[in-house]
């Protein structure tokens, strides 16, 4: 059973039943999850969190899954990692980072994935679908491997190669457009409405962002318990920083933590950053952009929650920024050398922006503040082709190693 | 000029189930009052208070958002195509 009550619409607040549909049928605003919090306060606690799984289902009470047995691979409860080099580099006293590559199928849309298929089972759903740009296909056509589903993946055709291997080796029908992103998912918003299928990130979607607050309650219990002070985001469609406001939010009016004005500021590429746009323009309403970006898990020129992305980083009193691709780049091999961890494009975006903003003065002394690593560098290892020195081979003996190696790094 | 206009399912109600339906107009604009006045409650749904198309919705000509061509001014052909698509989310 679930704390879940109703569907409600985000603009207008009418309410809905509790099935596969994602859009208010009078205001066309999106739907959310609407829980008793009441009854969630009265029941649970720290504890009985602590003795749950150690993947996100031990947060189960505050997502919208019926069954006992959700389908899950193991994700989540991804390491807080402390950056001190990372954080001294930048001159940030106290900066964690959410490493959310490790998860199964490398990138934190597992999260969404695990609880919208197991979702689509509670439906009664034989066919699960998305549209992607590469890291919810491989996460999708593993769920649905794992769940016996029937599974049709539709991706635009330029995405990285690593990206669509990962995708097709869990066996899906994988459909690669001619088109971006913006077009694959118009294209799977007819094919949902034709086919019925579940479509995860369409008619599954209110259920389907819920997973994304899982990275709040996580980031939340691992600081002992505490809401940080700034939280630093990748913005594609806007989802993922709105549901960790939302995340931490909940902990607090269910009582496990105490409240926080914690600040958020979202991350773009330059090439697709139409949530940064309107944020230094002062506009309310976002104009869709051509993604052009190497950051292509990122590149959403018509971002569906960019409007509340917005208003979260500017009622936070956060800040949205944007990077080219050299500094992606840059940000990637930073973090990889500060602090171990091998991000994709997006993370490298995070990476960056976190940067600029540490040298725009945007984090205050003795503040804590994590970033969120998104997903995993061997997903796109095309993005550094050319930017890491020259490996060349040398003979099997000491001569040649000392000769052609030492001398050269002594 | 008379086009083609593709209903998404949350509007279907007002359509009596129908996915597709054909509607009138020199402009998008124009297209989207006929269908207002053929489906009383279209217009609603479509658009705020302001008369300005609501922020969830997606209106594309042909394969084209009119965002990036003349919005609601821009002018259709005989036979194109007119989508009206929810906004979707994707990405991070």
């Amino acid at each position: 059973m679930s704390y879940v009550r109703q569907l409600k619409c985000r603009e207008c607040g009418e309410t809905f039943p509790l099935e596969p549909i994602s859009i208010c049928e009078y205001c066309f605003g999106p739907l959310e999850v609407d829980y008793d919090y009441a009854a969630i306060r009265s029941s649970v606690t720290r504890e009985g969190i602590a003795a749950g799984p150690k993947t996100m289902w031990r947060y189960r009470d505050l997502l919208p899954v019926e069954s006992e047995q959700p389908v899950d691979l193991g994700t989540g409860f991804t390491p807080l990692l402390r950056a001190d080099n990372l954080g001294r580099r930048l001159g940030i006293d106290h900066l964690y980072l959410k490493n959310d590559s490790v998860n199964p199928t490398f990138s934190f849309k597992d999260r969404v994935v695990s609880v919208s298929v197991s979702k689509a089972l509670e439906f009664g759903f034989r066919t699960v679908a998305c549209a992607s740009t590469g890291n919810l296909s491989a996460s999708v056509a593993a769920h649905a491997a794992k769940a016996g589903l029937e599974c049709y993946i539709f991706i635009p055709a330029d995405l990285e190669h690593s990206k669509i291997v990962g995708t097709a080796v869990y066996g899906p029908n994988l459909v690669a457009v001619e088109g971006n992103y913006d077009e694959v998912n118009r294209l799977s918003s007819e094919v949902a409405d034709k086919y019925g299928w579940a479509f995860v990130n369409i008619n599954l979607r209110p259920f389907y962002s819920e997973g994304s607050k899982t990275l709040a309650f996580e980031t939340a219990e691992q600081l002992g318990w505490r809401l940080p002070d700034h939280v630093v985001a990748p913005m594609a469609g806007g989802s993922v920083l709105t549901k960790i406001w939302k995340g931490f939010r909940e902990l607090a009016a269910v009582g496990l933590v105490e409240p926080r004005d914690t600040r958020f500021s979202g991350a773009q590429a330059h090439g697709c950053s139409p949530i940064v746009t309107a944020y230094k323009a002062g506009a309310e309403n976002i104009t869709p952009v051509k993604p052009r970006t190497i950051a292509k898990s990122l590149a959403i020129g018509n971002p569906a929650d960019g409007y509340y992305a917005l208003r979260t980083i500017r009622n936070t009193g956060g800040a949205a920024e944007e990077v080219n691709d050299a500094e992606i780049v840059e940000g990637i091999k930073l973090l990889a050398s500060t602090e171990g961890i091998f991000t994709e494009t997006a993370g490298g975006v995070t990476v960056a922006v976190l940067t600029k903003l540490a040298a725009a003065g945007r984090f205050r002394p003795q503040e804590t503040v994590v970033a969120y690593i998104t997903g995993n560098g061997l997903k796109t290892v095309e993005a550094l082709e050319g930017h890491l020195p020259e490996v060349r081979p040398i003979p099997p003996t000491l001569s040649s190693f000392e000769g052609q190696i030492l001398k050269h790094t002594a | 000029m008379s086009v083609k206009v593709r209903i998404p399912t949350p509007l279907r109600r007002l359509t009596a189930g129908q996915g597709e339906v054909q509607s009138q107009g020199a402009a998008v604009s124009q297209v989207l009052a006929d269908l207002e006045t053929q489906f009383p409650g279209m217009h609603e749904r479509l658009f705020d208070e302001a008369g300005q198309l609501r922020r969830f919705v997606n209106v594309y000509l042909n394969e084209e958002d009119i965002r990036f061509l003349q919005g609601l001014d821009t002018p259709v052909g005989e036979g194109d195509l007119i989508s009206i698509v929810p906004a979707i989310a994707g990405g991070a």
